[in-house]
């Protein structure tokens, strides 16, 4: 291109008035993307749940719902926690090092062994692993079970303290929320004593 | 003059009508040789227009609300009239695009539509087949069944899987920490506006590209490159119309018949259209024992569970499912190969492209069953298999014997 003729005065202009106007056509933008985070509304979402854990019977376990995910309560029996400590070289994060759980549950990832409380959603995409807590095997857990969950989605493993077995496609053990005992048979997820 | 002509006459002047209807059409000189596969291009067109307007008819009735968009679906289906059959149109169009589509790319690939000089229309193909599965996913979710619903968590929660930014993205395409009514809101939005202007907008931009260059055929020859020396027509080209108007009516007619057949006899087609699961209402507590994506996205996922996780990150199964799709763009410039078309290639073309179908229909497989241990080594050879087919390319299509060309098509 031939700068000859060129009036150099007006090509600064065009270049100012074009920078100037871009800018602003992208400052516009801003508004738009910024729109669609999550509205003020979805964040005050989100209050406590109380559940009542007298009524689930040894061994099996109940779902609340706390912010759009289950919630589950599973009541571990005595042989389900005996067989806990058996499969720590099978599992990806045995110590829960890499996972998320709120300090006072490290240990069998619960504050009473009894009773555990997690996030029932796999760290992998998103879905929710069925129950398999008997220690049964079958095609779906894969040899020598001693109870867990099974993801139908991309085949993840858990155990009783949703820790993940190696292999599965899960990167990390589930979610345990903050939560502490109210009253001996009532448990507040999503909050914790630091909280309160 | 008669009347009419001076009306044409009247609107030339203020706009190009005849000359349009010639660039596009009566003078549009097409390979006379176009065979069965040359039907698929102006049919996903007659799906498109057929999605569009059963698409506007639904939205008349269909609510975008997470306590109301199951129940609208069923109402749809059950109390307004005709609604089960613009409902049904638009579910097995749906399907019946990505079947086009898939058969119209195949026939690129057989007769090397993507050489030069048709990287561009190419291009705009494989960014309209990108809109179209975005668009497939978002309307996904709009009947807010159990697999509307997980199917959208698990996808959503690919993005999630990028590293830094990943989490953040995640919630900001929800509106949500959870797939939520503003998801389905905004899915809606992009369902019925955004997408399907990007849609039309490229499928324009993709005509014209054809139009500039003109079609390839089955011998993968230039028509251009031998003229009439008087009128300046390609001498194995015909005007689109009406030679090619009429053989796509009889396409239209044939895919007309298959079409209502499926929408009267089995619209659900076995779950492989509408998944049995999705007849419950989404439960956000519970996920389905099995869940699939619908059968055009199933090689893609198989590719996705094929990929260990490495470093405790998934991240590199969503790039080899993005690389996978990603790669297509490349094809123009991966083929080295002297000829365009399958008939005059090597043996080495014709059994890599046969490969690579038995893959893609293989993995399309897999990514409806559940995983098992043998499932996981045949989905990971078969995605092998798939990005060979592309990363090899540059070597396979050079070493490969390939026969002369003819001057003029063979019909």
């Amino acid at each position: 291109m031939s700068n000859q003729g060129v009036n150099r005065t007006r090509r600064r202009l065009i270049i100012a008035t074009s920078v100037v106007g871009g800018a602003g056509a992208l400052a516009a933008v801003w508004p738009f993307i910024a729109s669609m985070n999550p509205s003020q509304r979805a964040k005050a979402a989100g209050a406590p749940v109380e559940v009542d854990i007298s009524k689930i019977e040894p061994g099996s376990y109940a779902t609340v719902e706390w912010r759009g995910k289950p919630v589950w309560v599973i009541y571990r029996t005595k042989e389900m926690l005996e067989l806990l400590d058996k499969h720590d070289d099978r599992l990806s994060d045995p110590k829960s090092e890499s996972s998320i759980q709120p300090e006072y549950c490290k240990n069998h990832r619960a504050i009473k062994d009894q009773y555990m409380v997690v996030v029932g959603i796999c760290t992998h995409l998103g879905c929710s692993p069925s129950p398999k807590l008997k220690p049964v095997s079958d095609n779906e857990t894969g040899p020598d079970w001693h109870g867990g969950f099974y993801c139908p989605c991309h085949g993840s493993r858990f155990d009783l303290a949703a820790r993940v077995f190696k292999g599965s496609p899960a990167p990390t053990n589930m979610v345990v929320p903050p939560h502490r005992y109210v009253t001996d048979t009532r448990i507040l997820i999503g909050e914790d004593t630091k909280g309160a | 003059m008669t009347k009419m002509q001076q009306l044409l006459a009247w609107v030339d002047e203020r706009f190009p009508l005849t000359a349009t209807w010639k660039a596009h059409l009566s003078e549009y000189y097409a390979p006379k040789n176009f065979n069965f596969w040359y039907f698929f291009g102006s049919l996903a067109l007659l799906v498109l227009v057929i999605q569009i307007v059963t698409g506007i008819f639904l939205t008349m009735n269909y609510k975008p609300d997470a306590n109301l968009a199951f129940g609208a679906v069923e109402y749809i289906m059950r109390d307004v009239d005709w609604g089960w059959l613009i409902r049904y149109m638009h579910s097995t169009g749906a399907s019946m695009f990505f079947v086009v589509v898939y058969l119209h790319m195949f026939r690129g690939l057989m007769y090397g539509s993507y050489r030069k000089p048709r990287e561009l229309i190419w291009i705009f193909g494989v960014l309209i087949y990108l809109a179209l599965m975005a668009e497939a996913f978002l309307g996904y979710l709009l009947p807010w069944g159990q697999m509307s619903f997980w199917g959208a968590q698990v996808i959503v929660n690919l993005f999630a899987a990028i590293p830094v930014i990943g989490p953040d993205l995640a919630v900001w395409i929800r509106g949500d920490y959870v797939i939520s009514d503003a998801t389905l809101n905004r899915f809606f939005a992009f369902h019925v506006i955004a997408l399907p202007l990007v849609l039309l907008a490229l499928v324009v931009v993709h005509l014209i590209a054809l139009h500039e260059v003109g079609s390839n055929n089955p011998d993968g020859i230039e028509i251009k490159k031998k003229k009439d020396p008087n009128t300046g027509i390609p001498l194995d080209g015909i005007p689109f119309h009406p030679y090619y108007t009429v053989k796509d009516i009889f396409g239209v007619v044939v895919f007309l018949i298959v079409f209502s057949a499926i929408i009267f006899f089995a619209p659900e087609m076995g779950g492989y259209f509408l998944e049995a699961n999705n007849f419950i209402p989404a439960d956000p507590l519970k996920t389905p024992e099995h869940i699939a994506p619908l059968w055009y996205f199933t090689a893609f996922y198989s590719i996705l569970r094929a990929v260990p996780p490495i470093l405790g990150s998934q991240f590199p199964g969503v790039v080899a499912m993005g690389a996978a799709i990603v790669l297509l763009f490349f094809l123009p410039w991966l083929d080295k190969s002297p000829v365009k078309s399958i008939r005059y290639r090597g043996w080495i073309y014709k059994v890599a492209l046969a490969l690579f179908a038995i893959s893609f229909i293989g993995l399309s497989y897999l990514g409806m069953q559940a995983v098992t241990p043998l499932y996981t080594v045949l989905a990971r050879v078969f995605a092998v298999i798939y990005f060979l087919f592309f990363l090899l390319m540059p070597w396979y299509t050079r070493i490969d014997k390939t026969k002369p060309e003819p001057e003029r098509v063979t019909g």
